[in-house]
């Protein structure tokens, strides 16, 4: 029997934990543990990641993903009032062809993979110095700056677009305006009335 | 030895199980964009483990940028998603039947 090497054994043991969450995150009933699955795969990922050398983009998957993305996702989720059963009505239904519809993506993608082109062994690795952060830094701040900066623009397109979205107007409510409340003058609040003194008869 | 077909393969398999996601949970919007998030994760990994195998940091550029516009398309999913469920009370994709589509 041939003995596994360590890096052998990284890829296997977390590209099982991987295929099996992605498969419990696509079957479990609870949107919340599908989620949580979902969490899951992406440390995973990170993890993988960060064994190929692209620590930076390890580090910004958990930032982001699971620590931004997911965690927003679980609050919309606990958020809205959801009838489970609803929802998974035509699960079984639909399996056959989504088993299918799979398995031929997959066998197609395996066939145009598997090809000795992509065959390529590891580079060596790299020294010790090397740093992957300033490394992606200085390609991204100098030939795809302009990308860099349209990347910031669809940002702020997403927040505008979120909070105009779900931004709900209640005519009804009682709410304070400072500017009325700054410009009111005294003339507008007391009113002097002049008359004639009352005389006892 | 672990070579680049590997991540490719495991990339492959993770993209198809999303695309089985959507198959079978197409009633739960939620779970539907949770396996668009999941696809892209998959090409992800493609991108990082051609950077690594080619030596070419363009490849983690762009995983980068997927990152952000993922990141954008999430926010304003799940935004669409609240305003939906406040006024039909319901998110199953069989009751947005309003376009007559």
């Amino acid at each position: 029997m041939a003995m596994i090497t360590a890096d052998q054994f990284i890829f296997y043991l977390f590209s099982t934990i991987m295929v099996l969450s992605a498969l419990r995150m696509i079957t479990v009933r609870n949107p919340v543990h599908a989620a949580l699955h979902l969490v899951l795969v992406f440390f995973t990922t990170a993890m993988l990641w960060v064994s190929l050398e692209a620590e930076f983009l390890g580090i910004v998957l958990v930032l982001v993903y699971v620590g931004a993305v997911m965690v927003l996702f679980i609050f919309v989720i606990m958020m809205l009032d959801i009838n489970l059963v609803k929802l998974r009505e035509g699960f079984i239904r639909f399996m056959p062809a989504a088993v299918l519809v799979a398995s031929v993506m997959l066998a197609e993608l395996i066939i145009v993979v598997g090809a000795s082109v992509f065959r390529v062994g590891r580079p060596p690795a790299a020294p010790a110095d090397y740093d992957n952060t300033r490394a992606l830094g200085e390609v991204l701040y100098t030939e795809y700056v302009y990308p860099f900066e349209i990347a910031s623009l669809i940002l702020l397109v997403a927040i505008i677009a979120a909070i105009t979205l779900t931004l709900r107007r209640r005519p009804d409510t009682h709410h304070q305006n400072p500017s009325e409340q700054i410009k009111v003058k005294a003339s507008d609040r007391v009113r002097v009335v002049k008359m004639e003194a009352e005389k006892d008869s | 030895m672990i070579g680049l077909n590997h991540y490719l393969i495991l990339a492959a398999i993770l993209f198809s199980l999303s695309v089985a996601g959507i198959f079978m949970n197409r009633k739960n919007l939620i779970v539907i964009l949770m396996s668009i998030e999941l696809m892209l994760l998959a090409v992800n990994i493609n991108f990082v483990a051609f950077s690594y195998f080619l030596q070419d940091l363009a490849g983690q550029v762009f995983v980068f940028f997927i990152l952000t516009v993922a990141a954008a398309e999430a926010a304003i999913g799940l935004a669409i998603l609240v305003v939906l469920f406040r006024n039909r009370r319901t998110i199953n994709v069989r009751d947005l039947d309003e376009l007559k589509g």
